[in-house]
């Protein structure tokens, strides 16, 4: 199949040339979704707490008021990204699915150095450009873990962990309020905190707090565990636009042939007359 | 003795910082003209790239009871700005003795503006008030002093979010047949205000805080209200 | 902004979701740079009775990679004999995008369409394939601000087709007449279980 449509794996360049040209042309390379991000990690006495911000930027643009910034990498680890979407969403997905065949292979649970490895080990043969800074946290076998993954694979292990643009803010709560061998309430609310830090004093962060608590033998994704910034006002009277306010030029209907399965409201169902 | 071309060679060398006389703190305006009251409202945030050195400025000035200036971009130049204008607004009434008007305001905030047509006050203006008869309306204008009068207009860093909303509420632009233009009333007009900057606050990072938002009537002079957006 | 590649071509698509029901919009300009080439351009592509894809950005790449994805999508229903899901093609936009990192076809797509269950499925992506997903509105292409400004605002939850239409038509057209590199004419298909409804607006020609 490969010959038909040129992906099987891997990446691509047959458009380089042609884009390098326009570039040499003036044309500006346009610029990715980046999350402009505050992202955490901390350990606890009997895990660690991951947050994230919700918000994904273009310039000074909001795209996303509410992404998910905490990957998925195995059932005992995640991932938090910042950085270019495209990269931090695909380089997660990427060492979660090796991690997945793995444990098909071995049987056993995913350890964090694995994930630690794979991951930093595809970042440095990009040489920083695929873009993700990671904070990397779960529990194994020889308990819990965290760590920082740099975009050239560079790595830190730490108890406490910042990163994205809203990283100064959120250590600055880290610094002084940190302390060894803290309980699950208090390192929830430590995280909640240095997050909150991020979403107010630094601009490329907003939106709700995500938290993920991953303990032995247990993980709890608190997505929305805050949410201090939905929108809080609407013109009383609303906006109005009654039936007939946009002007037709024409108009033609395509029946849908799709056999209906669908009904999810047996009341509604007049909606969907077809045969 | 220094040789002329080694002390040429010498200043060559020397690495001088980039002259960067501008910032841009962001910051969005709007204004409507109404029949009998003009509003002009102004965010309070102050941004500096991904900072908020401070989330309570004032971006607009009063002129007189009838005439306010909202300004958005630096906020230096924004500062200095309307100094001069004040300056100039209340010379101008000590020597004659009578209120400076609207119309003799835009055209005294276009000349100021484009005196610098060369190194420009980084400020995106509008302008809104009472005329002689009491009628709101507005001025919007760019960095060198290029304006035109109008009944709704947004400048900023929100610019593009808000005005392609006035211009669908307040003129009904896009509606094209049985076109119904209502003149909004006063209450109105201040929660389509309200509601285009809690829009723009959810999508441009500089528009927050709070915003300032002043109510020009013949009978009430200016009363100033504070509105809460936000603190993402 | 100004020579962005992206913005060479102009235009922009516009998909929000009702209930039981997606809109997607968009305008109808192709042109270059300020000068506008033609006025009937089709941005918005059919994938299935449920599911429709927008493409803005560079239109050489709009065409080759919609003849992409009518061959993988060809392939598919051959191979599975069946639809594909909206997430499904999603996905399928994403890696396409994505395996280009490096060299990106220059397009911001949209996908829109009903799940299995009938419900509504926002997907906005940029060049590189990053997903965003939206249970509101997405929005894409040059005037990709001042949608969001308009969407804001006027878009509210439930919303019948009928209503979903206006509101879709209105945030739609106060944007572009905002925007010099699209407009010309805009174009809505409303998805419904129905079928795909499609009305051409009467819209500013400047």
């Amino acid at each position: 199949m490969s010959q038909f449509n040129g992906a099987d794996g891997g990446f691509q360049f047959d458009l380089l040339e042609r884009n390098e040209r326009l570039k040499e042309k003036g044309y500006q390379v346009p610029v990715a979704r980046k999350t402009g991000t505050t992202i955490v990690g901390l350990v606890f006495r009997d895990g660690v707490v991951l947050g994230a911000d919700t918000r994904a930027t273009s310039d000074t643009t909001v795209f996303d008021k509410n992404c998910e910034k905490i990957h998925y990498i195995a059932p005992n680890i995640y991932c938090c990204g910042a950085g270019t979407a495209a990269d931090t969403e695909n380089t997660t997905a990427l060492v979660s699915s090796q991690l997945e065949l793995h444990r098909l292979n071995s049987g056993r649970e995913s350890r964090v150095t694995t994930a630690l490895t794979l991951l930093k080990r595809m970042l440095f043969r990009y040489q920083g450009y695929v873009s993700a800074a990671l904070v990397l946290g779960g529990v194994d076998f020889y308990g819990p873990h965290l760590y920082t993954v740099y975009p050239h694979g560079s790595t830190d292990r730490l108890p406490f962990v910042t990163m994205g643009s809203g990283s100064l803010a959120a250590m600055s709560v880290f610094e002084s309020k940190y302390m060894d061998d803290m309980s699950r309430e208090e390192a929830e609310k430590l995280v909640y905190e240095a997050i909150s830090a991020g979403i107010y004093n630094d601009l490329g962060s907003g939106g709700n707090v995500d938290l993920c608590v991953i303990t032995r033998g247990q993980t709890e994704y608190l997505r929305g565990y805050a949410k201090e910034n939905e929108r809080k006002f609407r013109k009383p009277q609303g906006y109005s636009f009654p039936i007939g306010t946009t002007s037709i030029l024409s108009s033609r209907f395509e029946r849908s042939f799709v056999p209906t399965p669908f009904v999810s409201d047996p009341e509604n169902s007049s909606t969907m007359a077809v045969d | 003795m220094w040789k002329e071309s080694s002390v040429v060679a010498t200043m060559a060398s020397l690495q001088r910082p980039d002259f960067m006389p501008y910032q841009n703190n962001g910051g969005t305006v709007v204004a409507i003209g109404g029949e009998d009251y003009c509003i002009v409202s102004a965010t309070t945030r102050l941004g500096l790239g991904f900072a908020i050195p401070t989330r309570n400025v004032c971006r607009y000035s009063i002129l007189n009871n009838r005439v306010v200036l909202a300004t958005a971009g630096m906020f230096a130049d924004t500062a200095t700005l309307h100094k001069v204008i004040k300056a100039r607004v209340k010379i101008y009434e000590e020597q004659q003795d009578k209120p400076f008007g609207l119309h003799s305001a835009a055209q005294l905030l276009s000349n100021t503006l484009y005196y610098r047509r060369f190194f420009p006050y980084y400020t995106f203006n509008v302008l809104g008030g009472l005329d002689e008869d009491g009628q709101g309306f507005v001025y919007g204008f760019d960095a060198i002093g290029s304006g035109e009068k109008v009944k709704v207009v947004c400048n900023g860093t929100g610019q593009a979010l808000i005005q392609p909303i006035l211009d669908n509420q307040v003129e009904k632009k896009q509606q094209y047949e049985n076109k119904q233009i209502t003149k909004l009333s006063l209450q109105e007009a201040v929660d389509l205000i309200k509601d285009v900057f809690t829009s723009a606050g959810e999508r441009d990072i500089y528009t927050g805080d709070a915003i300032d938002i002043c109510i020009i009537t013949k009978e009430k002079g200016v009363l100033v209200e504070t509105f809460q957006l936000k603190q993402d | 902004m100004g020579d962005s590649i992206l913005t060479y071509n102009g235009g922009c698509v516009l998909a929000m979701a009702g209930d039981n029901c997606v809109a997607i919009a968009a305008d109808r300009r192709f042109g270059v740079q300020q000068t506008t080439i033609g006025t009937d351009t089709t941005r918005i592509f059919k994938i299935n009775d449920r599911l429709m894809l927008g493409l803005t950005g560079l239109r050489t790449d709009v065409t080759t990679l919609y003849n992409r994805f009518v061959q993988r999508l060809n392939l598919y229903r051959l191979r599975e004999e069946r639809e594909i899901k909206p997430a499904s093609f999603a996905n399928m936009v994403a890696s396409t995008l994505y395996s280009r990192r490096f060299s990106p076809y220059f397009v911001e797509p949209v996908v829109a369409g009903l799940t299995e269950k009938g419900e509504p499925y926002l997907c906005a992506q940029d060049l590189l394939g990053a997903p965003l997903f939206a249970e509101d509105f997405v929005v894409s292409g040059t005037c990709a601000e001042s949608l969001y400004g308009t969407s804001e605002t006027f878009w509210k939850p439930n919303l019948s087709p009928a209503e979903l239409f206006e509101v879709t038509s209105q945030s739609l057209l106060a944007a572009v007449d905002r925007d010099c590199l699209s407009g010309w004419g805009a174009i809505v298909h409303m998805i419904t279980l129905n079928g795909i409804e499609t009305k051409v607006l009467k819209a500013r020609m400047d």
